[in-house]
C-alpha cells in the first residue's frame, strides 16, 4: 500500500517536470515566433541587428556562436581526451581516485569565475601578445574549452572504462603496444560515448552566457580574425533583456526559440548516437 | 538613476520608519509607462519625456552628464562632438588621427536599449548609427573596467562613475564638471526626473520634498550628480 503511494508520488513530480519543460517550450515560442513571422525570415536571418529601430537580423549572433562552440572544441577535445585516456589506461588507481573528482569538480566552478579569470588573466595576456581588443574570438574558445573539458573527460572516462577487459587482453596478446591498443581498439570501441561526451560538451559551450559575456567583447560586426570580438545569441539575451520592451523583446525570445532549437537538435544527435551500440 | 533612487529611499524610511517605499527598475521608459497607466505613485525617467508621454508632472531632482572616457595614460585631452562621433560610427580608427598615438581605437559602447546609450545616441550620434564593431558592455562599471585596462579604449558612462582609473575628456575644450553643467555649457547632460499622474499628497509628497531637501541632494551630489537646486532652468 505504502509503495503505492509513494509510487504515484513520484510519478507526479515526474510529470510535473515534464509539464514545466513543456510549458517553457510553449512560453519561448509564443513570445518569439509571432514577430519572426510577421518580419519575415529574410529580416531574421539578416546581419543587421539594430532591434530598436525595427531590423532584427540574428546572422552574425549565429556565426558568433557557432564561432566560439568551435573554438571550445578545438581546445577541449584534445585536452579532454588526452586526460581521459590517461585516466583509463595510463594511470594508477589512487592517481584515478584524485583526479577524476577534481576534474568533475571543475564543472561545478561558477561561469562568472571563470570569466573573471578570462578577463584579468587571458584577455591582457591576449592583447599584449596579438593585438585587437583582447576581448576576442580566441579568449572566449579557450575559457570554453576549459569549461566543457569536465563533460568531455567523464562521458568519454566512463566508455573508455566500459571497454571490456577481454578486449585489451587480446590486443595486447596480439603484440599491440598500449598506445596502439588505445588508438586502434578503443577508440574505435568507445566511440559512441567519446562522441556524445563531445556532443553535450558543444550544447553547454554554445549555450554559455556569462563567462562570454565577460571576455568575448560582445561587437555585433562577424569576427574577421579570431583576435576580433564576437558576439553570440545567449550574450544578445542576456544584454539586452533588461531594458528590452515591445518587438525588441520578442526578438531576444526569437534568439531564444532559435537557440533551444540548435540545443535540442545536438541532444537528439547525442542520444542517438549513444543509443546505438 | 535607479540606485540613486534607491539609496534616497533608503535614507528616507531610515528617516519615516511608517512608510515603505519599493523601489524598482527596468529602464526610463518602464518608469514613464508604469507613471501613465498608474501602476506606480511616482515614476523617474533618467530622460526628457517623447512627444506621446506628455500629460505627467515632471520634477527635476539632478542632472547627470555623460562623460567621454579614455585610458589615463591616453595623451587625447579633448574632442569635439563631431570626432567622437566620427570614432563611434568607425570613420576614424586610429587614435593618430586625433592627435594621439597610433594605436588602433577601440570604442566600447552599452546594449541596444540601455538610457546612457539613448541619451548618448541622441546628443553625439545625431542619427548616425553605431559601428558594429564597438565592443558592447552591459553597465557604466564594466565600460569603466574595460578603458581602465584598455590603453586605446575610448567609452561612455555617467560622469558620477569617472574614478581616477580613467580620463574624462574634454568636449570643445569644456571639461564635466559640476559648474560646466549647471550653466549648460558641457553640452552632453540629461535630467533626472520625477514623474507624478497627479497632484503629489500625503507620504508622496513627503517623498517628494525630501528628494528635493537640501540633506537629499547633498547625497545626490556625494554620488557624483549635480543637484537640481544648483540648476538656473530657463
Amino acid at each position: 500500500m505504502k509503495d503505492k503511494i509513494a509510487e504515484k508520488i513520484l510519478l507526479l513530480i515526474a510529470c510535473s517536470a515534464i509539464l514545466l519543460l513543456l510549458l517553457i517550450t510553449f512560453f519561448i515560442f509564443q513570445q518569439g515566433l509571432p514577430l519572426v513571422l510577421r518580419i519575415g525570415f529574410g529580416n531574421f536571418f539578416s546581419a543587421h541587428w539594430a532591434p530598436t529601430r525595427g531590423f532584427f537580423g540574428i546572422f552574425s549572433m549565429i556565426i558568433g556562436s557557432l564561432m566560439v562552440t568551435f573554438g571550445a572544441l578545438v581546445f577541449g577535445v584534445p585536452f579532454g581526451l588526452a586526460c581521459a585516456v590517461f585516466l583509463a589506461e595510463f594511470s594508477s588507481s589512487a592517481i584515478q581516485k584524485t583526479l577524476k573528482p577534481v576534474i568533475e569538480l571543475l564543472a561545478g566552478i561558477p561561469s562568472v569565475v571563470y570569466g573573471f579569470i578570462g578577463i584579468v588573466v587571458l584577455v591582457p595576456f591576449i592583447r599584449e601578445s596579438f593585438g585587437g581588443p583582447g576581448f576576442s574570438v580566441l579568449s572566449a574558445s579557450i575559457v570554453l574549452g576549459i569549461m566543457i573539458m569536465p563533460t568531455i573527460v567523464s562521458i568519454s572516462y566512463d566508455s573508455l572504462i566500459a571497454v571490456p577487459k577481454t578486449y585489451r587482453e587480446g590486443s595486447y596478446a596480439l603484440g599491440a603496444t598500449k598506445w596502439q591498443t588505445v588508438v586502434m581498439l578503443l577508440f574505435p570501441a568507445a566511440r559512441s560515448g567519446i562522441v556524445a561526451g563531445i556532443i553535450l560538451g558543444m550544447g553547454r559551450a554554445i549555450g554559455e552566457t556569462m563567462a562570454v559575456i565577460m571576455i568575448a567583447g560582445n561587437a555585433l560586426k562577424i569576427p574577421g580574425s579570431i583576435f576580433d570580438s564576437v558576439r553570440t545569441l545567449t550574450a544578445t539575451i542576456a544584454l539586452e533583456l533588461g531594458y528590452a520592451a515591445g518587438d525588441h523583446r520578442a526578438a531576444l525570445f526569437a534568439c531564444g526559440s532559435f537557440l533551444f532549437l540548435i540545443i535540442i537538435i545536438l541532444n537528439v544527435i547525442a542520444i542517438r548516437i549513444t543509443g546505438r551500440k | 538613476m535607479e540606485p540613486f533612487i534607491e539609496k534616497l529611499a533608503d535614507e528616507f524610511m531610515a528617516k519615516n520608519r511608517d512608510i515603505i517605499i519599493a523601489v524598482q527598475g527596468g529602464g526610463s521608459t518602464a518608469g514613464i509607462q508604469a507613471t501613465l497607466n498608474r501602476t506606480c505613485d511616482l515614476g523617474t525617467s533618467s530622460r526628457e519625456l517623447k512627444a506621446d508621454e506628455r500629460g505627467l508632472k515632471v520634477i527635476v531632482i539632478a542632472i547627470d552628464g555623460i562623460a567621454i572616457i579614455v585610458h589615463k595614460d591616453n595623451p587625447v585631452d579633448n574632442l569635439s562632438i563631431e570626432q567622437i562621433r566620427a570614432v563611434f560610427s568607425g570613420k576614424i580608427a586610429n587614435w593618430e588621427e586625433l592627435g594621439g598615438e597610433n594605436r588602433k581605437i577601440i570604442a566600447v559602447t552599452r546594449e541596444e536599449g540601455s538610457g546612457t546609450r539613448g541619451a548618448f545616441e541622441e546628443m553625439v550620434m545625431n542619427d548616425i548609427a553605431i559601428s558594429d564593431a564597438c565592443l558592447v558592455q552591459d553597465s557604466n562599471g564594466a565600460v569603466r573596467e574595460i578603458i581602465a585596462t584598455t590603453r586605446q579604449g575610448i567609452g561612455y558612462i555617467s560622469v558620477g562613475l569617472v574614478d581616477e582609473r580613467v580620463k574624462a575628456l574634454a568636449i570643445n575644450k569644456v571639461k564635466p564638471t559640476h559648474a560646466n553643467m549647471i550653466i549648460h555649457r558641457y553640452r552632453l547632460i540629461r535630467p533626472f526626473l520625477l514623474l507624478l499622474r497627479d497632484d503629489a499628497t500625503g507620504n508622496i509628497k513627503k517623498f517628494v520634498d525630501y528628494v528635493l531637501s537640501d540633506e537629499a541632494q547633498d547625497i545626490l551630489m556625494r554620488n557624483g550628480l549635480t543637484p537640481a537646486r544648483d540648476v538656473h532652468r530657463d
